[in-house]
């Protein structure tokens, strides 16, 4: 137990000591993006039943703040330990391929937390944020970042250069956030763009989430649960897979 | 019963691709050995030593740390190995003290260990260092956290791979007599070295590997016996000009006064061949008797291999 919690505060302190660009710069983001589209927006997107647009947005930027954090977390760290060598340090312990699991997957989830609650803390500063359910939020908040945490250790194993690293994040994680109804309920969307949304699964965590605030949301909650529990489970058991393989680890 | 051996391998095979970087290797070293891993680049020691270390899985064949299976066991071997990797790898986020804390964690010690670890710190004499980042160290700094890192855990086997590779003179030496108080402490030490005479001066038996195969396995001694060539080195009273044929032929460089002859250990003999020189008058105030050195017994087993595979 000792050594998945020594590469669990290993994982944290390394984020933590460089949190001005791992913490502070997100947060800072998810605000510009705040006050750009409430002030562009507001009075001109209808989303829920009498909830202003610029609380809508809360939980949208904070959700995807969590799971782009949680993802660089543990696709940086492996990517870097890679590329520097300094994997062996791992590899040549007792520490099982669980073990390795656990250790990255709760640091990630760690770091996308302190960034969302970062996003919260300052954010109702600017604008009244109702909380529905606080066990929903932290719940979706959890579930969601072990999701992006799986996808980032899947990425940092699989990537041999931080460009193909890039790739994945510009191109597979980035256009899923954004696409997921951060900016929009989905009910504003034409037909085919709505049904479309419903195979991203990120959608469901945004919507779960933003549920937890509002008591609303375009999917129901425990379909959002279910999508998201599933995700995580799949994708967590390809990852086993992988560690335990040694796949592109251990030649 | 006698105890497990430190180390042993049985019939060891492992394939990247087209290459057949071990053709099962088959030895084992006993406890509280020093023993030597030497052979040409690519000539397959540090796939064997991966192997050993869990960082590469072998095809067949069977590895064994004091009789337990690297890997079906590997917890149990890893605790009992201590790698320091040939490349000078670190973490660049944390400082000498964190990186062996952090080292020792995974292996699930925890502040009970932290007096090893500044004992450490002092014998490797990176004291004054333990705050500082591991990126600001020099790079024989850097090799000297990685040997802390291996020995974090106590580890009875020792495993170095090219440990002195790009490093000082000065540091080399601090090396070598850290490595031999780790052995008379009674750690099993391996060591891979491209310095034969680093392996020479330290090591008791010696392997030599050269494309996935051991070509030697014997004690230090066993191997400089196979040298089968030494060098005589002669001074005369004057220049040496005129030689008989016979002598001609082993002559390997004349220099004024001075020549060296190359003799074959099994056919020519000392004495005749002084004595033919003397006969063709040349007048002979000293000889010097060179054996061969281990460095000429590795190119005489390793060399005709490179050769046919040119």
């Amino acid at each position: 137990m000792y050594g998945v919690y020594t590469l669990f505060s290993k994982e944290v302190l390394r984020f933590w000591k460089v949190a001005f660009q791992t913490v502070l710069a997100p947060v800072i983001t998810a605000l510009l993006y705040l006050v750009v589209f409430s002030h562009v927006l507001e009075d001109r997107v209808k989303v829920f039943e009498g909830v202003d647009y610029t609380a809508f947005l809360i939980p949208g930027l904070m959700m995807m703040s969590v799971i782009q954090n949680a993802f660089a977390n543990s696709s940086s760290s492996l990517i870097q330990s890679k590329v520097t060598g300094n994997i062996v340090f791992l590899l040549l312990t007792p520490l099982s391929h669980f073990e390795l699991f656990i250790g990255y997957i709760a640091a990630a989830v760690v770091r996308g937390f302190t960034v969302g609650a970062g996003v919260f803390l300052l954010a109702v500063f600017y604008v009244q944020v109702p909380v529905h359910s606080v066990v929903v939020i932290i719940g979706f908040a959890i579930l969601s970042s072990g999701v992006l945490a799986v996808m980032g250790v899947i990425a940092g194993i699989w990537a041999e250069k931080f460009d193909q690293l890039a790739a994945f994040q510009n191109f597979i994680i980035m256009p899923l956030s954004f696409l997921s109804g951060v900016f929009y309920s989905i009910h504003s969307l034409p037909p085919f763009w709505q049904t479309l949304s419903h195979f991203n699964p990120f959608f469901y965590m945004i919507d779960g989430f933003r549920y937890g605030f509002f008591g609303q949301s375009d999917m129901a909650i425990e379909v959002s649960f279910l999508v998201v529990v599933t995700a995580l489970v799949v994708l967590s058991t390809l990852t086993l897979a992988l560690l335990k393989s040694g796949y592109k680890l251990r030649a | 019963m006698a105890a497990d051996p430190a180390v042993s391998i049985e019939n060891l095979h492992k394939r990247f691709g087209a290459l057949h970087a071990l053709k099962g290797i088959d030895f084992s070293i006993g406890r509280g050995e020093f023993f030597g891993l030497l052979g040409p680049n690519g000539a397959g020691k540090s796939t064997l030593i991966n192997c050993l270390a869990g960082l590469v899985r072998p095809d067949s064949g069977r590895l064994s740390v004091m009789g337990h299976d690297v890997v079906t066991q590997y917890r149990r071997t890893r605790r009992l190995l201590g790698v320091v990797p040939q490349e000078l790898v670190y973490d660049p986020f944390f400082q000498v003290r964190e990186a062996l804390q952090f080292q020792a964690g995974y292996f699930g010690l925890g502040k009970e260990n932290n007096d090893w670890i500044e004992e450490l710190l002092i014998t490797l004499n990176l004291a004054d260092r333990a705050t500082t980042n591991m990126r600001a160290l020099s790079g024989g700094m850097k090799r000297r956290v990685l040997i802390g890192q291996a020995l974090v855990h106590k580890p009875p086997v020792v495993v170095l791979d090219e440990p002195t590779a790009g490093v000082d003179v000065e540091l080399r030496q601090a090396l070598w007599r850290f490595i031999k108080r780790l052995h008379s402490e009674g750690h099993t030490i391996v060591l891979t070295t491209h310095y034969l005479e680093e392996a020479e001066n330290l090591c008791e038996r010696i392997a030599i590997l050269d494309h996935g195969a051991a070509v030697a396995l014997e004690t230090k001694s066993e191997l400089l016996a196979r040298g089968i060539c030494r060098s005589l080195h002669i001074f005369a009273s004057h220049k040496i000009e005129t030689l008989p044929d016979q002598i001609r032929a082993k002559v390997q460089y004349i220099n004024g006064h001075s020549m060296a002859l190359r003799l074959r250990k099994d056919k020519d003999s000392i004495v005749s061949v002084l004595d033919a020189i003397r006969d063709a008058g040349i007048d002979i105030i000293d000889i010097q008797v060179e054996e061969d050195k281990l460095e000429d017994v590795f190119v005489q087993l390793t060399g005709e291999r490179d050769e046919r595979g040119v």
